[in-house]
């Protein structure tokens, strides 16, 4: 039962991880641009959620509604304004700009905030858990949070397959050029693709700062779990990114279970030796 | 004023960095009217098209589309102006559906007579293979897709890149034998093509052109094949 219990708490966070990847995911596969400051602006947004918080006196939940489109008019200034400009048949302008970006916020937080660590509370919920089953007991926070997870994913698959939007930016992917002749202005749809990145990580943020606290110096390392999650669910597939989190939330779970200092290096162990059986990632894109 | 033309281009210089790939071109095309663009490999016929696409930015002269200028306005305005471009070599969007390609073409909302109905009228094959993504269709198909996902932005000049490109000669005729109903609806078009008995037939002005200079014009019964072929090889 401890390892049914183990398994599980991997597979709740795991949903955290798949939302850091989805955003990133969703950027590569629009436009070809890695973004180095995702994880920043993980940080950031929580952050926005804590001055939210903080001046309306609202719980973390519902900054959200204010949260989610702060988050989403940054990304759509950000990417007019800077981005655009970086992108072109070179990958590497936009990996220098957007590495550039994330020392600029790291060290923008640590200027405002100062160092110190804050976390964001959201009352009895944060320690209420049922028990699923005999000896099986599951948190509320992380089990709404894995819901919310499944939720982002589902509508961004919804998005992306089902709406002019995401005709949009699947023809955009295919041939700018082209996409362009049928009347889309690219720069446009480039910053809404930001824009929606930047909404999810703004939910991303919000739950990383109510499971645990936060500093201006963790984006990095909450950008290395969402480069692993879409790895290991291969590119360009929503939900390849969801499982992708998920099976870095369980072996994360299952290496601190075999000993605490093991958690990061179990989950970067199997990201690599995904990479390695796999490298095209468990469920890539299916083409044409 | 009904006798200002459709398209007028004046003395357009265009190049690729440094190197020219046409000096001093002209064209004009007045509404309803089927033009040709004819030469060989490499004459500037594709730059001449992106060029009136605002794909590409000519460095020097003058295009007029209907009284307005339209030289480096980028691609999604003139789309919205109403040019539309049939691509060399079809380039429909792989990931998408038939369907989504039609419907992504219709994306500048420009009023008209053509919507999927009309197009899936004229193309019937494509209605059969709507929810097919683009690469399951044959080559023809894939150009009939290409042509009717210009139409759906409803363009008043559609220009039409080397249709016949790598197709079987029966499905180039087929497709030919589509253009008098699409034309029907008013529109003008500009066809490329490396093909001189199909774009003659098809077109009622003939402009060739060699090395980035337009070698010969005029009417397309009343230019001799000797004319034609000296301009076309500049012999």
């Amino acid at each position: 039962m401890e390892w049914v219990n183990v398994i599980l708490q991997g597979v709740l966070i795991g949903g955290l991880y798949a939302m850091f990847a989805a955003g990133l995911s969703l950027i590569f596969g629009v436009m070809r641009l890695v973004n180095i400051a995702h994880g920043d602006l993980i940080v950031l947004a929580a952050y926005v959620a804590l001055m939210v918080t903080q001046t309306l006196g609202v719980d973390p939940l519902t900054s959200l509604l204010l949260v989610t489109p702060i988050m989403a008019v940054i990304g759509y200034a950000l990417q007019r304004g800077l981005l655009n400009r970086t992108l072109g048949d070179d990958l590497l302008p936009p990996l220098l700009v957007t590495f550039g970006l994330s020392i600029i916020i790291q060290n923008g937080l640590l200027e405002l905030f100062t160092a110190d660590s804050r976390k964001l509370q959201v009352g009895s919920i944060e320690i209420e858990t049922f028990q699923l089953m005999q000896g099986v007991w599951v948190g509320l926070l992380p089990l709404i949070q894995f819901l919310v997870a499944v939720a982002v994913i589902a509508a961004l698959q919804a998005l992306f397959y089902r709406t002019a939007l995401g005709r949009a930016f699947r023809a955009t992917s295919d041939d700018q050029a082209v996409a362009q002749l049928m009347g889309l202005d690219t720069r446009h749809v480039f910053a809404m693709a930001m824009a929606l990145s930047l909404a999810v990580i703004a939910i991303a943020g919000v739950f990383l700062a109510v499971r645990s606290n936060f500093d201006p110096a963790i984006g990095p390392a909450r950008l290395i779990f969402g480069f692993e999650a879409v790895i290991i669910g291969g590119l360009g597939n929503m939900w390849g990114t969801l499982a992708g989190g998920v099976i870095l939330g369980v072996s994360q779970a299952i290496g601190a279970q075999i000993d605490p200092g093991w958690q990061l290096l179990a989950g970067h162990l199997a990201f690599l030796a995904i990479l390695v059986v796999r490298p095209q990632g468990l469920f890539p894109k299916v083409s044409g | 004023m009904p006798d200002r033309p459709l398209l007028e281009l004046r003395a357009i210089d265009a190049y690729y960095g440094d190197f020219q790939a046409l000096f001093g071109v002209w064209l004009q095309i007045d509404a309803g009217q089927v033009v040709a663009v004819i030469g060989a490999n490499g004459a500037g016929k594709s730059t001449l098209l992106k060029s009136i696409a605002g794909l590409m930015h000519p460095r020097r002269g003058d295009m007029l589309f209907d009284g307005a200028p339209i030289g480096g306005a980028p691609a999604f305005e003139v789309v919205a102006r109403g040019i539309a471009l049939v691509p060399e070599g079809r380039r429909l969007f792989p990931s998408l559906t038939v369907e989504e390609n039609l419907l992504i073409g219709g994306e500048s909302r420009r009023a008209g007579p053509w919507t999927l109905a009309r197009v899936y009228e004229l193309f019937p094959v494509l209605a059969e293979r709507r929810d097919l993504p683009a690469p399951a269709l044959s080559g023809g198909q894939q150009q009939m897709a290409a042509i009717g996902r210009a139409l759906m932005s409803n363009p008043r000049l559609l220009l039409c890149d080397e249709i016949s490109l790598g197709l079987a000669p029966i499905v180039v005729r087929d497709i030919y034998a589509r253009l008098p109903a699409i034309v029907a609806e008013g529109l003008s078009m500009i066809i490329v093509e490396q093909d001189i008995v199909q774009a003659l037939n098809a077109a009622a002005h003939v402009y060739c052109l060699q090395e980035g200079r337009i070698a010969l014009h005029g009417r397309a019964r009343e230019l001799t094949r000797e004319s034609i072929s000296a301009a076309y090889f500049g012999v």
